[in-house]
Parts: structure tokens; sequence; C-alpha cells
């Protein structure tokens, strides 16, 4: 086994869902599997048959005895794979359940009154919807709410993993707060806006634990399949009897039942709901935690991506990229003046420039010493500079640094007025550099694509995702940053009834469409969204109307998200293919076993060259039951995924799992038989 | 095997793809209600039809109400036809005075005719008068074909149509598909027959004094006109016992190429019809080459068995140079007989040049096999169509996961409620043949009815039940199958055969009707070309083949492994 699987499967959760796995062999439970429920009944038939031959004392005991065991192991390993799967979760609930200590809340006694200051202690237990509260500095926030006065730092690595505390404020996006965080200073009053018991993490709780678990959609069609296959084996046993009859061949219903429960679709009935498990898992581990599994199917099929441009294609802020001297300088007098003009600019700009300058051009570190003074950056003047030996350096906005100049734009040499037209045309921000009255360039600020962004718009289209760019920037800049990404449309100016708009005529195109957001005003769109990503800093209206929350944050993982969705729906397919292949080899063992007696002739079917008629049918069996568990790595992992077309997907996996699962079977059931005969077992 | 058989094989193969194609577009027209080249001559009597009938053109239907006009529809062709054979005795056109044919008879071959089965416990021409013969036989082979037109067009249109609640209207696709198609096609086709020798006369019979001197009574009739739709409409029905092997049906190897020819015509022809319809020719060609590689398998595979012939009898010092020629008529030659023998049974259609009970144990699992594998190889005119997509959802339902969307099939999304109404579909079939195969393998009432003991008996058996429940009609002839038993039981089983598979097949088409279409993308499962077609086969081959295999051992397979160990029953 591989170190990354031993690492999956601990040998805690192992001990646990052994357990576990017996504890699912109730009826009741097992009803959910129609497959896995009828290898248990006729588990339990075959049981009665071996303790009336016991008593009796006739029969092939040890068969028949050997038959019922490995049915009944073949139950045991479909539940211990669903139980492994659920075993993961369970151990990230526990550690978010220690979290969640019950707090006694500070409840106003006139919750519509924000001035009231009389309030009384109730446990958070007996909150209710509407009711305000007061968190002061080492309180935990009792329930999920919306803070309307006050302002104060929330540590919410209790929700999210991510220690460094967040600011929560009354209005605006940051008023959204989880029950089970911590107020590390100053107060909030917070209007509670969950039930007991429905708050963000309860629900997080029963999600991962499974408890809320749901079949989804696609799994239950292939439950139905799958349970339709039974039947159409189970007509296909049943009536073998009679015709076998015909031949002069008395079948026991030890060996029919052997061969039903190697028709049946056991693989993937045994897998698929840990499949479904691990794929919601997968998603936890990944920090996003999914409302309902049908979100994570639907991410699968997702056809559009709206993309948030800031954050997401490009870094949140404009970096410098190119220093433009005026007519009698040079790049580097640019660069240098820029520099000293940047240095005491603590801003993400400023960083840039100072950046560029020491990477591009090599300039090195200057001491700004004592006779330095540095001019910081205000929204009046809206330039910042240095004063130093003797010179006036300033950067800012052109018009700014023309002020400062004493000149006009007019006046300006033509070369630095084209290159700053040409800036602005291409999207970017022109930055003016002047040492006293002297115009030395422009500096280039632009909105910096991700390096690797452009590569993986090209993966999404080849999976045949298209991708949108949202931004707030004007067309032409819009148009020059999704060009240089590759998105293939962008929506430029966008406010949030655009992007609805968009949503909206896209699924009356037939497409399925992922976004995420964050603020209350996306709500209406990340609702319309199929797949409606929340981001876990945002409000709690855009929390409620999305299918995800992402507790980092990152509008990045959109993409992610799509891939398990897509690796959720492939492994499921894998194995169903895998299973269904296997069939073939199961009856060239057992067939010429159950007939041989009566007609040697047919021993020709004999292919893989088994033992005996019984060896062969219990290594059928045998095999039936460890590719089970064999198989429980990859269907909690996912098959292994790359992003490809269709045609290339299918050609790939037909050939691993289609013709895989017609050949693997011929082997392993000769190993079986060969250790099978080695023992003598049969 | 030789190769001039292969390329009489090849050519005539050619001959039919080359005839569907347009064929296939024309029907396309027809059905969508656009002009065509016999539109001026047939519209005026199509458009005093359903004034006649009450039939509003524009009028569509939901699935509900197509399907519920499609067995109305089906019940009065029912009843019309068991009236016809109950009171044959006192209706005219009876040259021969024959009495009326017994109730349990009467229902097995009225279910038979209407299911477009054409199964035949009788011989025609010694127990139906000419009159049941042409208003209620040739009649029902008109229909009974156009109704399974009509509900590939309905099903097709699922496909085609982008959120709608209606697949046309049944009693418009009925009459355009008999005006437009059937009849034209028939009148060419019988032309054709007549020219090859095939009689076509309302005498009765004919006296003949022999080289003996004995006197001898020729059966005679409207042959060449049944014949046409015999095998356009893929029925099967013949009007003489021995069905195409009888040299009035099928006098010559010109008739016999004609024969073949006609009866894969129609259900080739609508797979060209079905890319046409749903936008995208190529997803006909899917189907098509999926449906022509197994069904070129089985001509090879009955090929190769009957050629290498029978080594008991090689043994026994019989020159089998030409290979098994049993139940085989020399004026076909094995090579076209093996392509008859795969055609009429992959077509659902039926009728026989040679005697499917003489074919060697391998040579007569093939038939049998192509029958089980769900009469879609290109199975009966529509129902081997519909038959196929059922095969093409599924086979997208499997596989179409691992491309990491949910399934869709032409932009429509498969999802629970296709999933229960396929498997509802698809159970029928086993359900039926190995139910009553079993029950009939037991049943000393019914082991009675046959003329082989061992493994061959068993074939018998099995081939009846498979016949009756995928409409074939054709029969392994060993079981003497005019019994009270055989005919109620296989007529029940051709009822469900056929209308427990197409209720919930409509059921399905209504569902996705409904469905948004989505555009195809890059990411869009492929449902053409190579790789899919060999997604199709095996899908076919699995589902099919395994649930069969086991009954299949215990007939025809050990009667192989017997024969060649030199063992007989």
């Amino acid at each position: 086994m591989s170190k990354a699987s031993l690492a999956m499967l601990d040998m805690g959760i192992i001990q646990q869902a052994t357990v576990d796995a017996i504890g699912k062999l109730s009826p009741r439970k097992l009803v959910r599997n129609p497959v896995i429920f009828v290898t248990a009944a006729v588990a339990a038939l075959i049981t009665i048959f071996f303790f009336r031959d016991l008593l009796a004392g006739r029969g092939n005991l040890l068969f028949t005895g050997q038959i019922a065991a490995w049915l009944w192991f073949t139950v045991l390993f479909a539940n211990f794979a669903e139980a492994v799967a659920e075993g993961r979760g369970k151990a990230q609930a526990d550690a978010l359940r220690r979290t969640r200590s019950d707090t006694m809340a500070k409840v106003y006694l006139h919750p519509d009154d924000l001035k009231s200051d009389l309030w009384r202690p109730k446990p958070a237990s007996e909150l209710r919807v509407g009711d305000l509260v007061l968190v002061e500095a080492g309180d935990t926030i009792p329930s999920d709410g919306e803070v309307v006065a006050g302002i104060a730092s929330v540590n919410e690595s209790a929700v999210t993993g991510e220690s460094a505390p967040v600011i929560r404020e009354s209005g605006g996006d940051r008023s959204a707060v989880t029950g089970g965080t911590e107020v590390l200073s100053d107060w909030i009053k917070v209007r509670v806006t969950a039930a007991p018991g429905s708050s963000f993490l309860d629900r997080m709780i029963a999600l991962v634990e499974g408890a809320e678990r749901k079949k989804t959609p696609n799994e239950i069609a292939l439950s139905i399949l799958l349970s339709g296959l039974t039947l159409i084996f189970l007509i296909t046993v049943t009536t073998l009897w009679g015709i076998a009859a015909y031949s002069g061949t008395v079948l026991s219903v030890t060996v029919l039942v052997a061969l039903l429960v190697t028709l049946i679709p056991t693989t993937i009935g045994g897998l698929l709901s840990a499949i479904g498990i691990a794929g919601m898992d997968r998603l936890i581990r990944f920090n996003v935690v999914a409302t309902s599994g049908r979100a994570v199917e639907a991410a699968g099929d997702v056809d559009t991506l709206l993309l948030d441009k800031t954050g997401t294609i490009t870094y949140g802020n404009r970096l410098a990229s190119a220093f433009v001297p005026a007519p009698g300088y040079s790049e580097r007098d640019v660069a240098e003046a820029a520099l000293l003009a940047s240095l005491s600019d603590e801003t993400p700009e400023g960083r840039s420039i100072v950046a560029l300058g020491r990477g591009e051009y090599g300039l090195p570190e200057i001491d700004k010493g004592s006779a330095a003074s540095a001019i910081p950056f205000s929204a009046q003047t809206r330039i910042s500079g240095i004063d130093i030996d003797g010179r006036q350096i300033r950067k800012g906005a052109v018009d700014a640094v023309f002020r400062f100049t004493g000149t006009s734009a007019e006046d300006a040499p033509a070369a630095f007025r084209d290159a700053v037209d040409r800036i602005a045309r291409s999207g970017g921000t022109p930055l003016a550099v002047a040492d006293g009255d002297a115009l030395l360039g422009v500096i280039h600020l632009k909105d910096v694509v991700k390096p690797d962004i452009k590569a993986r718009f090209a993966e999404l289209r080849s999976m045949g995702i298209k991708t949108v760019m949202v931004t707030g920037d004007n067309p032409v800049t819009a148009a020059s940053v999704a060009s240089e990404a590759g998105v293939d449309d962008f929506i430029a100016e966008a406010t949030p009834q655009d992007k609805l708009a968009y949503i909206k005529s896209e699924q009356s195109k037939g497409r399925l469409i992922a976004m995420c957001g964050d603020g209350t005003n996306d709500a209406p769109a990340l609702a319309q969204a199929d797949v409606g990503v929340a981001m876990q800093t945002g409000t709690q209206a855009a929390r409620e109307a999305g299918n995800m929350v992402d507790l980092d944050s990152n509008p990045t993982k959109l993409i992610e998200i799509t891939e398990i969705g897509k690796q959720l729906l492939m492994t499921r397919g894998s194995l169903t293919t895998f299973s269904i292949a296997n069939d073939v080899a199961k009856y060239f063992a057992i067939i010429p076993a159950l007939f041989v007696a009566t007609y040697p002739e047919l021993g020709a079917l004999n292919i893989m060259h088994l033992a005996t008629p019984e060896s062969a049918i219990l290594s059928a069996i045998i095999f039936n039951a460890l590719i089970i568990i064999a198989l429980v790595p990859i269907a909690l992992k996912g098959v292994s995924y790359r992003p490809a077309s269709a045609a290339q997907l299918l050609r790939r996996n037909l050939l691993i799992y289609g013709l895989g699962g017609l050949i693997a079977p011929f082997v392993g059931i000769k190993m079986v038989d060969l250790a099978v005969s080695a023992l003598h077992l049969a | 095997m030789t190769a001039v058989g292969w390329f009489q094989i090849g050519v005539l193969l050619l001959a039919v793809c080359v005839a569907a194609r347009p064929l296939g577009r024309y029907i396309a027209r027809v059905l969508q209600g656009k002009r065509t080249l016999l539109t001026r001559i047939v519209a005026p009597v199509e458009t005093r039809l359903y004034a006649i009938a009450g039939v509003d053109a524009k009028h569509e239907q939901s699935w509900l109400d197509y399907t519920a006009a499609m067995l109305a529809f089906s019940a009065a062709g029912f009843i019309i036809l068991y009236a016809l054979m109950r009171f044959q005795a006192i209706l005219p056109i009876n040259p021969q005075g024959f009495p009326a044919v017994a109730p349990d008879l009467s229902f097995n071959t009225a279910v038979s005719f209407v299911t477009n089965t054409n199964w035949q416990a009788y011989g025609g021409e010694t127990t139906m008068s000419h009159l049941v013969q042409m208003a209620g036989f040739t009649v029902q082979n008109f229909l009974s074909a156009a109704t399974g037109i009509a509900l590939a067009a309905a099903v097709t249109r699922a496909f085609a149509r982008n959120a709608v609640g209606t697949l046309g209207n049944f009693w418009i696709d009925l009459t355009r598909i008999t005006l437009y198609v059937l009849l034209p096609l028939s009148i060419i086709v019988a032309i054709g027959f007549l020219i090859s020798g095939v009689p076509q006369t309302l005498l009765g019979s004919t006296d003949a004094t022999t080289v003996e001197g004995a006197k001898q009574t020729i059966s005679l009739g409207p042959v060449a006109s049944q014949e046409a739709i015999k095998q356009l409409g893929t029925n099967g029905g013949g009007f003489f016992n021995a069905n195409a092997a009888h040299p009035f049906e099928n006098p010559n190897a010109w008739s016999n190429m004609l024969s073949i020819w006609s009866m894969l015509l129609i259900s080739t022809a609508l797979t060209f019809t079905f890319g046409e319809m749903v936008g995208d020719s190529r997803q006909g060609y899917a189907l098509l080459a999926a449906m022509g590689i197994l069904l070129l398998a089985g001509v090879g595979a009955v090929y190769a068995a009957e050629t290498a012939g029978n080594p008991i009898l090689a043994h026994a010092g019989v020159d089998v140079a030409g290979g098994n020629m049993e139940g085989k008529e020399i004026r076909f030659g094995q090579a076209l007989t093996a392509f008859y023998v795969a055609a009429t049974t992959g077509l659902s259609c039926g009728a026989v040049n040679a005697m499917h009970d003489s074919l060697t144990p391998l040579g007569g699992l093939v038939p049998l096999f192509l029958i089980h594998l769900g009469e879609i190889l290109p199975g009966g005119v529509g129902s081997g169509l519909y038959g196929m997509i059922v095969m093409a959802i599924l086979a997208v339902f499997i596989a179409g996961l691992m491309v990491g969307r949910s399934p869709e099939y032409l932009g429509k999304k498969i999802e629970a409620r296709e999933m229960k109404l396929a498997v509802l579909a698809l159970i029928i079939l086993p359900l039926f043949i190995l139910g009553c195969s079993a029950i009939a393998a037991v049943l000393p009432s019914a082991l009675a009815g046959l003329n082989n003991a061992g493994p061959h008996g068993l074939s018998e058996i099995l081939y009846a039940y498979t016949s009756a429940a995928g409409n074939n009609g054709s029969a392994f002839a060993g079981l003497n199958a005019n019994t009270t038993w055989y005919n109620t039981t296989l007529g029940v089983t051709m009822l469900v055969g056929r209308f427990a598979f197409i209720v919930p097949v409509m059921a399905i088409a209504g569902s996705i009707a409904a469905k948004r279409k989505l555009p195809p993308s890059s990411g869009t499962f492929p449902t053409h070309g190579g790789l899919f077609v060999g997604l199709l086969v095996g899908v076919i081959l699995i589902l099919g083949g395994l649930q069969y295999f086991p009954s299949l051992a215990l007939g025809p397979i050990v009667e192989h492994f017997l024969m060649t160990a030199g063992k007989t029953f």
C-alpha cells in the first residue's frame, strides 16, 4: 500500500470502521443499499442451510460453510468501505464539536432597542432568531448572527483553521459572525440569525459526519440501475433452476446463490456510498463545505465559471511593470527616482515599484539616512515622495504630479503624453515621476495576471468549461486583462444585477454555472447559480444563498471545486464499468462448474482451468468479496484525474476500467483458485 | 466460407446502405411534414382521411396521449383480426372453404400480427382464407409496421426537441408512414417479386398431375403483394407454412436477394432518419455502425458454423463438402442463407429461408442470441431504433460518468426517472423469455410438444419464447406450438414483448422531450465515433449476453460440444 493511502487510512479510523461495519448489519441500515441487502439476505439463507446440514450431518459442510462465510464478508467489506469513508468525516466532526462548548450568551432584554444596556445571561442553546446579544473580548460568539453595532477582532480558527484574527463590524460586507468563534478584542452586538441546532457549525458537523447525507440525484439513478441489474440476474438465476432441471441437473440453493452474488454488481453497490462520502470529504479537506451532495455533483457538470478578476485572475493589486523615460532621461534614471520616491511607500503598489527597480535594474540598497524626509501619500495631494540630498522626488497620479511641477499637460513633452495615453488605453495606470520641476518619466502600473492562470484556463477549455471574468473595470481595461488571461468572455463594469442576468441567460441556453461571491448584493446571483460558493468572510446573506462555503475565502478554488466534482463522477462511472465488466469472467468460472457433472463436455468452457467445481465457485465468491476491499483506496481517493477532453478521458478510463475489468477477474480468480486448492479448502 | 460468398454478402449489404441513406432522409421529411416527391399525389388523400376521421393535422400529443392512441389502435386491430378468423367460415373470399379458426390459435395469431411478430402456429395455406390473409394479415403487416415507425419517430423527436411537452401526433404519423413510405415501397418491391416469379392471384389452388401420374393440389394466392410488405415491414409472416423457403415465396437467388434487401431496408434507413431529425447525422451513423458490427459478426458465425458442417455426418461417410445442407435450399447457397438467418433474427423479421431447427448448434445459437440482444440489429421497423436508443441511454449512463459529468445523451440528461423506466423495459424480456422457458422446461404438457430430446429440445423451447418476446416470429420449428399452452403463453409473451416494452420507452421519451437540450462542448460525452460504437457494442453484448449465457450454455453451447464429441440424443 502506498504511503498516501496509508496516511489516508490511519489505524484509528480502520479500527473504528471495523466495529461500525458490524453495526451496519442491521437490516434497517442494509435496506438502503439494495444490492448489498440482497447479498445479506442470501447470506442469511445459506447460513440457515449450513446449520440445517450441520444438525442433519449431511451435505458438503466445508463448502457451504465457506460460501456462507464469504457472503457475509462481502457484506461486511461493503459496510467497512462506507464506515471508513464516514470515519474520516467523523474525526473532523469531533474536532469541530470540541470547539463548540455550550456558552452563556448575554441577551438583551429589549432586542429592538440598540441603546438599551439591560442584559441577562442565557444558555446559547436557548437563543431564538432575532435575539440581540452582546459579545465582549474573550467571549465565544453564541450563535450565527449579524453584527448590528460595534467592531471587534474575531478568531475564526475554530471554523476556518486560519489563526489570523479577522475584523467584524456592523454594516458592509464584514458583518456576519459565526457561532463558536471567539471575540479577541472590543465588543459587538449581534442579532441572532440561526435557530438552535441549525447554526453554521451545527450544519457543518452534521455534514462532515454524514448524518444529513442524502443520496444525490445521480447516485439515486445509479442505484436504480444497479437494483434493476440485480433483479435481472435474480430472474436469470431463479429460472436456471428449471432450465437445469430439464437437463437433468439439480442445482443446490448454495451454488445458485453463489452465481447470483457474483453476477449482481456487488462491487459498485458496496462502494457507491463510500465514493459519495469521500467526494464530500475531499471538499472538506480542501476547506470547502458543501451544503448538499447535489452541489458537489453539479460542480462536475458545470459548463461556465464566473470568476472575479481581482484575486482570482490577477493579483489583488496593480503592480509596476515598466518604467518609461521622458525625452532626455534613461530608464535607469526613472527607475532610480521612482525607487527613491517609493521607499517609504508601504502600499503594494509602492513595494512593487521598489521590487521592480531592484530586480530589473539592479539598483542598490539605498540608505535613506537622516538627511532624507519622506513625504507620505495623502488623498488630497495624491502624490508621495522623498526629499533627499536637496532633491524633491515625487511620484503619483499624472495630473497631481503636473500640479507639483507646475506644468500643464500641454507643456509636457509629446513622448511623455503618448506614454501616458498608451498605458491608460491598455488598461494600466500611469504614474508620473518628477524630480523638482523636471518630468522624468512614467511608471506603468498594471493588473498582473497570475502566471499559471492562462494554462489553467486552457485546461478548463479542453474539458469544455467556459471561463468568464467579472470585473468592475471599464470595457477597455477588462478586454485587455481578459485577452492576457485567456478567458472566454468577460463582463465589464459588472454590477450584481449584471452577474444575475448573465447567469440567467447562460442557464436559459442549458448551461450550468458556478460562481463565487461574498457580498450581500451577490446573494441573488449565488442563489441563482447552480454552484454558488460563498466566502466565509462574506455576509450571512451570501453564505445562506450559496450552496458551498469556502472557509479560506479564496475565489480561485472554484476551479478545484469543479475538478473535485468531476473526479467524484468519474470514480463512480469507472467503478460501475469495472464492476459490470467483471461478470464475464465469473460466468466462465461458475457455469462449467455447475454443469460439468451432467455434461462433462462443458468443461471446455473452464478456460481458466480451475481445479474443481467447488474451488471454482468458491474462488469466484472470494474474488468478488476481496475486490471490494482492493478498490476501497480508489473509492476514497478517487480515480486519478487530469484535465482532458471528454473523448480522451473516456478512452483512458474505458481502457483501464472497462478492459481492465474484463481481464482482471480472470487473473484474480485463477490466483484465488490456486490458493484455495493449495490450502485444500475445496 | 468462400470469397464469393462474402462478396455476395458485401454487395447486398452495400446495396442496402446505398438505398437506405436517401430513404432515411426521405422518411425524415415525411415525419417532419415537409414537402416530398409524393406530396402532390398523396396529400389530397391524406387530407381527405383526416377530414373523415376528424383528426386535426396541427394538433400534437403528449407522450401519454400518443401512447394511448397507439394502444387503442392496436386493440382495435386485434379485435378485428380475431373476429375475421373466428368468423372465417361464414365470410366471403374463402375458396378452399376453411372452417373457423380455434379460439386459442386465433388469439395467438391476432396478437402475433398486431405486435409485428408474425409467429405462425398454423400452416397458412391450409388454415386461413384469402380474406383473412389479405384483409387481416396484410393490413396488419402495414399497420403494425407503421405503428413501430411512428413510435420510433416519437422517441426520435424527444431527443430532437428542446423542452417541449409533445411528441407529435400518432394518427398523422401512422397515416403518413403508410401512405408515403410503406405503400409506395411495397408496390415497387411487389413488382420486383412478380418479375422474379412469385405468383399473385386470387385463385385458391391449382391441380397438377405429377410425373408418376398422381394428382397434386398446389396452393396459390396473392403472394407477391404479401411478400413485399412482409419483408419491408419486418413482419415475416409467410403466405405459406414453409415461409421464404417455399418456391412460390422465394423462387430463386434474385428473389432471395430482394427478400434480404427489402427486410433490411427500412430499419437501416431509420438510423439515417434519426441522425437527420436530431440534427447530427453522425449520431445515426454510430447507431448503424454498432448494429452493423454485431449483425456482420452474426452472419460470419452462422456462415462459419454451417460451412464447417457436422462431424458426425462426416464420420458416417456423408459428403459434407457443401457444409451442413440439412434444411437449406440449394438455390440460395450457404452465404446468403447465413445472411438471411442472421438478418431475419437481428431484425425481428422472422421470415426464414432455411429451417433454423436444422442449423448446426452454433449456427442455431446465433439467431437465438441475436434475438436475445433485443432485436436491435438493426431490429424491427421502428422497434429496432427505439430499442437501440434504450441501449444507447444505458451505455451512456454506465460509462458516461467516466468523463466526469452526469450522463447525457444528445444533450438530454439521463436521470433517475429515465433509469427507472429503462430498467422496467429491460426486465420484461428476460422475465418472459426465461420465466416461461423455465416453466415449459419442467411442465409435462409443454414438454409433450417437443420433437427432440436433450439440449436441442431446450433450444427449441427457448427459441419459441425468445422469438415471441422479441416479436421476431421465426421458429425453431421442432416444437409443435399449436397447443393451448403454447398458444396462450406465447401470445401473452408477444403482447408484453411489444407493449410492456414500448410504454416505459414512450414515458422516457416524454420525460426526455420535456428536458432542456444542452449544447455540446468538448466536455460532452461523445456519442459518435469509434469509441462510442465500441462501448455500445460492449454494453449490448454484456447486458444481453450475461442474462442468457447460462441457458445458452445448456442449450446450443453444450450441444455443440456434444456434437464435436460425437454424442446425439
